[in-house]
């Protein structure tokens, strides 16, 4: 997607604000609408692969709930029965409907096939796809990576899968110069539909090759979009949405994640590519988010509402580019941002929205913007320790009562 | 205009098929059986035999092609010295052969992917003079509109798919491709050209392992023109035997400046792995520039060991020599045809140095498909302003 604007005042615009000049991830620029998740209506025969197209309808309209939960009774109450299941079953049926719709799609990956995945996220497709479709790759991420790549250029739509995000690092030169640059430096005439997916983040005592981080590392190679889910119902719309787009995008999940159990809609529906999610809407300050960070956040809200604050909690969900357009409208209802990520303090996710913050809402904060981060070291094997490297819920409710002072 | 001839050169090698020889039309596509100079080694399959089926009219395009390339080359050369072409330069000429060779051998649907010596795989694709140069001096007429650059030249219609600055990395991509051919069940195949110097990356052998571990249409061609920049193979390579290299992959070491030679190697190979799955090819040819316009290349070979393989191998010569002494053209003739070569290329260098160079909008462009009409900063956030559209 587009740039994030930095510097929107550029003189003009701050004392007159308009929303409409801001990044506008949502086709309709409705100031303050409150519709997050677009319903697809069904039709198989869409031609157009483009998810950014306005066709999909949307209808699911958000209830505003004041608990410190996620709206996830609403979508079932609204949508009528709906499924229960946990987040990988979710990515399954994602993945799974999509490779149903387009022949095009594919999957790359090591033990994809018939181990099921190492995360089960696979689980079944090859007995139902084939080995065409499901393929076992040797372990060599940079070579499948770039085979990946190379069968976008020619129109197929594979989803690459890293057993876990950090041995991507392997693959970088692929995703960093032919993924993220083919399509410019060709002058256009390569897409590179791909979808690079897999677990990353801080586990349970993984040991610190296999608990990395790689939004950071990720987040400045040009060309390429990154999402990171946190719901079973985001889980599935972002991976649908990430294999219809026709952009390179980089899918971020959880090890911690997996076994959410959530209820979701039995009929289809996408999630923005580009859009942040509204989990908790508050007056106080606004908390930003995304992946297992949010639980931790929302744990913490539990105990602010106790203690008579009202946070407003958003889930970015899009880690490039950034949805400045509800970043913003919460910053203007607000005036105090706090970000909580799982990112490194150098250098990662939280780093760069808060540079996107000052540099587009200054004149809107009452505070500096806060962010918590995990430590800038390895991640440790104890267990003790390893819970001090990410942020804890206690930490997240002194930093807003600081905030809030 | 033609006049028979009834005088044979003596060439060693050459066995022309009459005594006396009628002058040959240069449409005339009668088979002439041509053997081959040096012989074919293989490793793991039965090597293609030595006799090519050719005409004179494919030999004629071969010289005029080639002909077209070194000229191209040697355009860019002075183009660079006149700082018309910036960054990097890296030119083909001493290896034309292999791109009209493999041209002879294949359609324009199989695909073919190159590292950033790729000017004249480019043209070999039925890309343009103008293109090329304009891309080299980055205008808007340029194959990738002026924002790639030499070593950026893509062609998708024509399935040429660039153009790779990083060592190596086009190779996964090229098994990718022939994975893409093999998924739609098309009948075509991939050459992945790479380097001596990229032979010894690790990403060539994973790329190998997948190609044959899933029977992918996939050719891996060794363009080995004896040096990894400044490094010759022997201080790099403890095997400098690359088409052995692929140890379960058959493979095949081609003289890579005769271009009949290498029309056979491709056409077997193209054969081979339609059925069988990959196979790694060797060319054993020469580049008489520099790695690149920054290396003189002389401070790590001798200029007789340029002179003497301009000598008595060049691919040019040596195809000029074929069409002399089997009377296809006259020497006369194919100094005129050089000579149109040579104005075709100037033409097309004056073209492309009046085209223009691309807007300040095409920064942003072609970042993302569909941009979906959002405005975007650049720099100097008054001046570049673009709508992604």
């Amino acid at each position: 997607m587009s740039a994030i604007i930095h510097g929107a005042g550029a003189a003009t615009a701050l004392s007159t604000f308009n929303f409409k000049t801001l990044v506008a991830p949502c086709r309709t620029n409705i100031p303050g609408r409150s519709k997050r998740c677009i319903v697809a209506a069904g039709s198989d025969d869409d031609a157009s692969k483009s998810f950014g197209s306005s066709i999909l309808t949307v209808r699911h309209s958000q209830k505003l709930i004041a608990n410190a939960v996620a709206t996830k009774a609403d979508m079932s109450a609204t949508t009528g029965t709906g499924h229960e299941l946990l987040l990988f079953e979710a990515l399954q049926e994602g993945l799974e409907e999509e490779m149903d719709r387009d022949p095009h799609v594919c999957v790359m990956g090591e033990d994809v096939g018939h181990y099921g995945g190492s995360y089960k996220v696979t689980k079944g497709l090859a007995d139902k796809f084939g080995d065409l479709r499901v393929l076992d790759t040797p372990i060599c991420e940079n070579a499948f990576t770039g085979m990946g790549i190379g069968a976008a250029m020619t129109g197929l739509r594979p989803v690459i899968e890293g057993m876990n995000m950090g041995f991507l690092l392997l693959a970088f030169n692929q995703i960093s110069n032919n993924c993220g640059m083919l399509h410019y430096t060709s002058g256009g005439q390569f897409t590179i539909p791909v979808v690079i997916r897999g677990p990353g983040g801080v586990g349970r005592q993984l040991g610190a090759e296999h608990s990395q981080r790689l939004e950071s590392y990720f987040q400045s190679i040009p060309g390429i979009q990154m999402v990171a889910c946190s719901t079973p119902y985001n889980a599935k719309g972002l991976m649908k949405a990430a294999i219809r787009s026709e952009n390179p995008v980089i899918l971020f999940e959880h090890v911690l994640l997996y076994n959410l159990k959530e209820k979701i809609p039995d009929e289809e529906y996408i999630c923005n590519l580009e859009e942040a999610e509204m989990v908790r809407p508050g007056e106080h300050i606004t908390i930003l988010t995304y992946s297992r960070m949010r639980y931790h956040v929302m744990q913490a809200a539990k105990t602010l509402v106790n203690k008579g604050y009202d946070p407003e909690v958003i889930d970015i969900r899009s880690l490039k580019p950034f949805d400045l357009y509800t970043i913003g409208n919460s910053v203007k209802k607000t005036h105090r941002v706090l970000i909580v990520e799982e990112c490194m303090r150098t250098g990662g996710i939280g780093a760069s929205l808060t540079a996107a913050i000052n540099e587009n809402f200054h004149d809107y904060l009452d505070a500096p913007v806060m962010c918590l981060s995990s430590q800038d070291v390895p991640t440790p094997y104890a267990g003790t320790l390893e819970e001090w490297t990410v942020v804890q819920p206690a930490q997240i409710v002194t930093a807003v009562e600081q905030l809030c002072q | 205009m033609a006049l028979s001839r009834l005088s044979l050169r003596s060439n060693p090698f050459l066995k022309p098929s009459t005594t006396s020889i009628r002058r040959h039309v240069s449409t005339d596509t009668t088979p002439i059986t041509i053997e081959t100079a040096v012989p074919f080694e293989s490793h793991l399959c039965d090597a293609p035999s030595r006799s090519v089926v050719t005409s004179s009219s494919e030999i004629l395009s071969f010289f005029r092609d080639m002909a077209r390339m070194r000229r191209t080359e040697i355009a860019a050369d002075s183009l660079y010295k006149a700082k018309m072409i910036r960054g990097f330069c890296h030119l083909y000429d001493g290896q034309e052969a292999l791109a009209v060779g493999m041209e002879a051998a294949i359609t324009k649907k199989d695909a073919i992917i190159t590292s950033y010596r790729d000017h004249c795989t480019f043209l070999g694709r039925g890309g343009e003079l103008v293109e090329a140069f304009s891309e080299l001096m980055g205008r808007k007429r340029g194959c990738s509109n002026g924002k790639g650059g030499s070593m950026h030249f893509y062609k998708k219609d024509a399935c040429f798919y660039g153009g790779h600055g990083i060592v190596g990395a086009q190779i996964p991509l090229g098994c990718g491709l022939a994975f893409a051919q093999k998924y739609s069940k098309e009948e075509f195949v991939t050459f992945a050209l790479y380097g001596d110097g990229a032979a010894n990356q690790g990403q060539l052998f994973e790329a190998l392992n997948i190609a044959a571990l899933w029977d992918l249409p996939a050719i891996l061609v060794c363009e080995n023109n004896h040096y990894g920049m400044g490094t010759a193979t022997w201080r790099s390579a403890k095997s400098p035997a690359y088409f052995k290299r692929g140890d379960y992959v058959p493979g095949l070491k081609v003289d890579g400046m005769d271009a009949l030679a290498v029309k056979q190697a491709c056409k077997f190979a193209k054969e081979h792995a339609l059925k069988n799955g990959p196979i790694v090819l060797e060319m054993d040819t020469y580049r008489y520039h520099g790695h690149s316009m920054s290396d003189p290349g002389s401070t790590y070979r001798t200029r007789d060991e340029v002179s003497g393989v301009r000598q008595v191998r060049d691919p040019i010569e040596r195809v000029r020599k074929l069409l002399l002494s089997y009377d296809i053209a006259t020497e006369k003739e194919l100094k005129d045809m050089e000579k149109e070569v040579r104005k075709e290329v100037d033409d097309a260098v004056a073209q492309a140095k009046e085209s223009p160079v691309p807007e300040p909008s095409e920064l942003f462009t072609n970042m993302y498909v569909k941009d979906c009409g959002v405005e975007s900063f650049g720099a100097d956030r008054k001046e570049l302003k673009v709508t992604l559209t």
